[in-house]
């Protein structure tokens, strides 16, 4: 994507993000709350239009070709979306109608998802009787089982549990193992580090630094992983004072802005294999 | 897009919405009884003052004021429906789901297509129990097949007409709580129409009201229909008004289910 802007009435939400992710990578969207992440999985996800930029996903642009990308894409939202009156075989069974498997392939695909998520004893009852962890493993496993080629995920393990976190984390690994093209949001540098080949950190609209995980954390003094510590090293400000009037100009100093500069021709790169 | 997808998913959104009317009967029982206790309540409680006040030879009976009643209590029941119909809508808006959807290469029209085709198939088997209910009390219908149909095919129609707007109201409303509160309109306008008393007994302004409101030009058709009595110029009013109800609640809806709801 190249020059993303987006704003709600005079609220500059994104205000000119420019970011390439290669196919077959991971990429972590480091950010506050407020920070402008949601916004840009949904305008990756052609829920939202940009107000101006060129956004490309998986080669198709979004504003002109959704459906190629909609066909291309899975995505998990920063809150569970899943039928809470279904059970979760249900749930996984209307994601495979809807991506129009055959019967077989549709049973096979969702018997093998339950069985990968752990949730085979819960299978048949009501999502609204599962835990928040259950129902998160759920709704990632809904966005799997139409076998996207990128997938985002808006702060997937926010609020979860260590364990289930992790097995998120190994999700996501599998995931790029095959191939595909993971675009997540976080608030933990930890996470980033944990899964991302590169990480751009997002303050108040702008990719304020961006680079490789180590990279990042060379910035920061001592080896902590706090989210505070990260901005008060790029921006001046702990994460918590997002909001507070800055100008793009007063960040400079920070990161490799490797970001800003690759404008290239984003086609071949942001198409996962 | 083409039409063999469109007619897959909309089948799959559908068959999603009945199993929900199927986990949750509860829901569907309460929708129904609501009408059914207002036909009770007014047939058996105020039914014989209100009878001897219908402009009948001699005044009328507790037996002439269901049969006046009854066209009544069908909207009633077409909205009562219709409100479930925004509640259902607003918890699928409120918890994501029409969001996933809509990241999904499906055929957009199925999201609320099933959502409409399940409450067009809860309306019929709603009116099939009030139906029931009349006749079990003592309703009796002088009309003919024809008289029928013409009734039949206006529910349906109204049925589809308010059902887009409460599924505009639904996708509107933001909260669960809000999307069962507006349509409560639908559920009060009958009562101040012809329906429950004619309107030469209101007070004025409430009687040039119940006059120029949607809901008597509708129930004067049903009720002319199912009696076997002339139609006259209420029918084009009556046909009318749904039209203009539908293509407002289809545009509303449209319009609204692009946005993305904010938690
Ligand atoms: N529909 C909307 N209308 C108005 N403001 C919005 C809307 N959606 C998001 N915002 C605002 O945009 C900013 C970024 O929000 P969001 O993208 O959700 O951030 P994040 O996901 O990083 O927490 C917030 O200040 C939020 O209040
Ligand atoms: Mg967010």
């Amino acid at each position: 994507m190249v020059g993303l802007h987006k704003s709600f009435g005079d609220h500059h939400v994104l205000d000119g993000v420019d970011l390439t992710v290669p196919g077959g990578t991971v990429y972590a969207l480091l950010g506050p709350n407020g920070a402008g992440k949601t916004t840009m999985v949904n305008i990756l996800s052609t829920l939202l239009t940009a107000d101006a930029g060129e956004v490309r996903v998986a080669g198709h642009d979004v504003r002109r070709e959704p459906a190629r990308v909609r066909s291309a894409i899975g995505v998990t939202g920063q809150f569970s979306a899943i039928d809470m009156f279904l059970t979760g075989r249900e749930n996984l069974r209307l994601m495979a109608d809807l991506s129009h498997l055959d019967r077989r392939s549709a049973a096979r695909d969702v018997a093998a998802l339950l069985d990968r998520f752990d949730l085979v004893e819960a299978a048949d009852r009501r999502a609204l009787t599962w835990s928040g962890g259950m129902q998160r493993r759920l709704d990632l496993a809904m966005t799997l089982i139409t076998r996207p080629r990128l997938i985002f995920l808006d702060e997937p393990t926010t609020g979860l549990d260590p364990r289930s976190r992790r097995e998120v984390w190994d999700v996501v690994r599998e995931q790029v193992a095959d191939g595909v093209t993971v675009l997540l949001t976080t608030q933990y540098l930890e996470e980033a580090d944990a899964l991302a080949d590169r990480v751009g950190v997002l303050d108040a609209g702008t990719l304020v630094a961006e680079g490789a995980p180590a990279e990042l954390k060379a910035l920061v003094p001592g080896d902590s992983t706090n989210l505070d510590d990260v901005f008060l090293a790029l921006t001046g400000h702990a994460a918590s004072a997002v909001g507070a009037t800055h100008t793009a100009d007063a960040i400079a100093p920070t990161a490799p802005n490797a970001s800003t500069a690759q404008t290239g021709p984003t086609d071949q790169e942001t198409t996962a294999r | 897009m083409n039409l063999t997808y469109v007619v897959r998913d909309s089948t799959t959104m559908l068959r999603r919405n009945l199993r929900h009317l199927s986990r949750y009967p509860s829901l569907a029982v309460m929708l129904i009884a609501i009408p059914v206790v207002f036909l009770l309540l007014f047939v058996y409680v105020f039914g014989g003052t209100l009878g001897a006040g219908l402009p009948v030879d001699g005044g009328g009976t507790r037996a002439d004021y269901l049969t006046y009643l009854v066209p009544g209590i069908w909207i009633m029941t077409v909205s009562s429906v219709a409100n479930g119909t925004a509640v259902a809508v607003a918890i699928d808006q409120t918890g994501g789901m029409f969001a996933r959807f809509r990241t999904m290469d499906i055929a957009r029209v199925s999201v609320l297509a099933g959502h409409v085709l399940g409450a067009v198939i809860r309306t019929v088997l709603a009116l099939a129990v009030m139906i029931v209910v009349a006749l079990l009390l003592g309703f009796r219908s002088d009309a003919g097949v024809v008289g029928w149909l013409g009734a039949a095919g206006l529910v349906l129609l109204l049925a589809f007409s308010f059902t887009w707007l409460t599924v505009a109201m639904g996708l509107a409303a933001g909260s669960i709580e809000t999307a069962s509160n507006t349509p409560l309109v639908l559920m009060v306008l009958p009562v101040v129409s012809s329906g429950f008393v004619p309107t030469e007994q209101m007070p004025v302004g409430l009687r040039q009201f119940a006059e120029h409101q949607p809901f008597t030009p509708i129930i004067e058709t049903l009720r002319a229909l199912t009696s076997g009595a002339p139609v006259g110029s209420e029918g084009w009013f009556a046909l009318g008004w749904c039209v203009v109800i539908g293509v407002v609640g289809y545009l509303w809806s449209r319009r609204q289910f692009g946005r993305v709801p904010t938690r």
